[in-house]
């Protein structure tokens, strides 16, 4: 990669960055521009945390008992049996 | 996220419609489907319809489930939609909001928030007030996003699975996931970057 990386190019991959999901050689570009670059360093940080309270927010999220009771109750599920 | 630590099903006891198997089906998918459910909708008892829904079509239709994706997956989806349905009934005279923007360019991603708030205490993160923010941010999003970032960010399905629920290809996934998360981090920098200011 001979061009230089510009902020554009980050936001453009910086999904695909958080996800590990990119080719060594891009990876080290990426590193190399946040190191150089606050803007980008805070956006990627802050989009992990973002990331990071929506699944910890949802990590012990359980359907309420009597959601679960009802449920059980609509389906009756002997009347699947063949 | 499906709890790893249970025994997997037997998917032939479950399509013979083997009632303890059914039973464990159920019990292993009702709390990620009530959730996925809970985030498309943020009511509680339409949820509530959703997941009902969700396992009367699945056990009705297990026999034409045909195995190219997991059970969990085709679950999924059948919950994504039933939630997309309760949409459109909420308001028949809107139609479902999609992204304007086309799958294949990211124009319209917008980086307008520029605040390091990942430094403020965790506490910030936990409370009552940070889990409205939060619902409201999702709510705001268009429901094809929605749907990417619900699967592959809270309930933790890879691309290729998330691809497979919402039938679509993983390229339109990992685009409509990219401008999930940036609208997201904007509605929560916005609001962070404003707590920040109490420290
Ligand atoms: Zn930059």
């Amino acid at each position: 990669m001979e061009k230089h990386l510009h902020c554009k190019d980050f936001v453009d991959t910086i999904s695909s960055y958080v996800d590990g999901d990119l080719s060594e050689e891009l990876c080290v570009e990426l590193d190399k521009h946040l190191s150089e670059c606050d803007n980008c360093r805070i956006v990627v940080n802050t989009l992990r945390k973002t990331i990071d309270i929506y699944q910890h927010q949802a990590e012990n999220e359980k359907a309420p008992e009597d959601v679960k009771d009802r449920l059980f109750y609509r389906l009756n599920i002997e009347q699947f049996r063949k | 996220m499906i709890n790893e630590e249970s025994e997997p099903l037997n998917l032939k006891k479950v399509q013979s419609g083997d009632p303890e198997e059914l039973t464990r089906m159920v019990q292993q998918y009702s709390d990620p489907i009530y959730r996925v459910a809970l985030r498309m909708l943020n009511n509680q008892a339409e949820a509530e319809d959703v997941l009902q829904e969700t396992f009367i079509k699945a056990l009705r239709s297990l026999e034409n489930f045909e195995g190219r994706s997991n059970l969990s997956t085709w679950l999924y989806r059948i919950a994504v939609n039933e939630s997309l349905m309760v949409i459109r009934k909420r308001k028949p005279e809107v139609s479902i909001i999609h992204d304007d923007t086309g799958d294949e360019d990211n124009e319209g991603i917008s980086v307008s928030q520029i605040v390091d708030w990942c430094c403020l205490p965790e506490s910030e993160f936990l409370s009552n007030e940070t889990r409205s923010v939060l619902n409201d941010a999702i709510q705001k999003l268009p429901e094809n996003l929605r749907s990417v970032f619900i699967l592959r960010d809270i309930e933790g399905l890879s691309i290729i699975e998330t691809a497979q629920a919402l039938e679509l290809t993983e390229t339109n996934v990992k685009t409509r996931l990219l401008r999930a998360r940036m609208k997201l981090r904007e509605e929560l920098s916005v609001y962070f970057g404003e707590r920040m200011s109490e420290y």
